[in-house]
């Protein structure tokens, strides 16, 4: 398994290819349905939105988080179904130059497009696998949008080791999903 | 499973039935991954049910939620109860929701204001089944989004048959692809009406997986499915190989003789059910009733 340290460099994304298992450590944040709806709606109207979706590598996870003493703890986070985003993803990609996305299910060829345009990656977490993935993610650096709710906050991260990761996108217009779609059997 | 004296109101009860919904797969589930895991040869799938059972111990020793999306809790009582039942079930989900915790997950439809403890207009969700029997039991299923959201009713017409009602629910789970988080349970309605349908894919999910289905012909299509989906090449999470399901359930049920009724529920890999029985000798806690 590869071992990546973010942020991850142009040559660094282009060398990545479909099927390659990596973890990376360094700056995640979250960012779901609501963050993406409202990072285009800030920028639409000319509101500053939060420095760290710029160049980001983009967990799309609503984790479950616990408040002690003062601190912010992450309890479990895995991913969730990307799909959700597509609408949304390619216009946040260009907007605020994502790198790398991590989520589950794949996404459209509308961001497969978008991610070859802005050198961007889709890397797949294992559903589910939330208390194992959350031990890459134990320094919880801040959170913005909190009023958005626990699910659907930016959540930052110094993560570590986060993994594995399956390289299921990549920058070069390549989708695992597609490869698996063209190659189901129905009858 | 294990056995709790009384007096234990019934809130906690509850907390008690979601903390281990949540934090223990059911062991007939654990037993499908782990045989899954000896026969998938697609290294990038066998990477994922690794993951997905290192989790799963990872989830039971530390007490955690096996998945972030600790879902919707739906609610089955069965036996004897009487209506005050519903606001202590109500009271036991806030009460869990910061104990364990659960995530946040119920919102306005409209507004997605989140009510911040998982309950809210409809919520939670508690079906009931009175019986003559002296207990009461509650279980508890958890359904996640990501399964729930590629839910389908199909209104068939009666001369479609089988091959189109095979055919529908291949098409349900292989359009899904990904996104519902396989290898899961894929629980299917025939028959009922439009809303009995889709209640009854959902129950099919409740039932063990390797109990076989009394009725011979469903046994037949449930088999029939398994085999074809997992012979579809989807494989776990989307990312291809030979596991696409752990197993498929079948509900019927009489319908109008103009209708033929298919629902697909799919059930993530993580199906967390749990059921606890409430008798004069205490609260007795299992993962695998029948309803």
């Amino acid at each position: 398994m590869r071992s990546l340290r973010l942020p991850m460099s142009p040559d660094v994304i282009s060398s990545l290819k479909v099927g390659e298992v990596i973890s990376i450590s360094g700056q995640v944040i979250t960012g779901r349905d609501e963050m993406h709806m409202r990072a285009i709606e800030y920028s639409d109207e000319g509101k500053p939105v939060p420095e760290c979706i710029r160049n980001s590598t983009l967990y799309h996870c609503g984790p479950i988080m616990l408040k002690t003493d003062g601190v912010w703890h992450v309890i479990v986070a895995g991913p969730t179904t990307s799909a959700r985003m597509n609408k949304l993803e390619p216009e946040v990609i260009r907007r605020f130059a994502i790198k790398a996305i991590i989520g589950k299910g794949g996404m459209s060829p509308d961001v497969l497009g978008a991610m070859k345009e802005m050198g961007c990656i889709y890397l797949a977490a294992t559903g589910g696998a939330a208390v194992s993935l959350a031990e890459g993610l134990s320094r919880v650096t801040g959170v913005e949008w909190e009023d958005l709710g626990m699910a659907e906050a930016i959540w930052k991260f110094q993560a570590e080791n986060l993994g594995p990761l399956i390289v299921a996108m990549d920058c070069h217009g390549n989708s695992l999903y597609d490869e698996v779609k063209k190659k189901l059997i129905r009858d | 499973m294990s056995m709790i004296k009384l007096p234990e109101s019934i809130e906690d009860t509850v907390v008690n039935l979601l903390r281990l919904a949540n934090t223990k797969l059911p062991t007939d589930i654990g037993w499908a991954l782990e045989a899954a895991a000896a026969w998938e040869t697609n290294p990038i799938a066998h990477s994922q049910l690794g993951a997905i059972m290192d989790n799963v111990k990872k989830a039971e020793v530390l007490g955690r939620p096996m998945c972030q999306d600790t879902g919707i809790p739906i609610f089955y009582v069965r036996g004897k109860f009487d209506s005050s039942i519903a606001k202590d079930i109500a009271a036991g989900v806030s009460k869990a929701t910061k104990t364990i915790p659960l995530r946040p997950n119920t919102v306005d439809p409209l507004t997605r204001k989140n009510s911040g403890d998982n309950l809210g207009n409809g919520m939670p969700i508690i079906h009931y089944i009175p019986t003559d029997d002296d207990f009461t039991e509650i279980t508890v299923l958890l359904k996640g989004a990501g399964s729930e959201n590629m839910t389908r009713l199909g209104m068939l017409n009666p001369a479609d048959g089988v091959d189109e009602i095979k055919k529908f629910v291949t098409d349900a789970v292989l359009d899904a692809g990904g996104r519902p988080c396989p290898p899961g349970i894929v629980g299917v309605g025939i028959g009922g009406t439009a809303d009995e349908c889709v209640a009854m894919a959902k129950t099919a999910l409740i039932r063990v997986l390797d109990e076989d289905n009394p009725d011979p012909v469903l046994k037949r299509l449930e088999e029939d499915l398994f085999i074809k989906l997992n012979g579809s090449g989807l494989g776990p999470m989307g990312l291809g190989g030979s596991t696409t399901v752990l197993a498929v359930k079948i509900n019927t049920a009489f319908c109008h003789t103009a209708s033929l009724p298919v629902a697909v529920n799919i059930g993530c890999w993580a199906t967390r059910r749990a059921s606890v029985r409430i008798s004069d000798k205490g609260s007795e806690y299992s993962q695998g009733a029948k309803l």
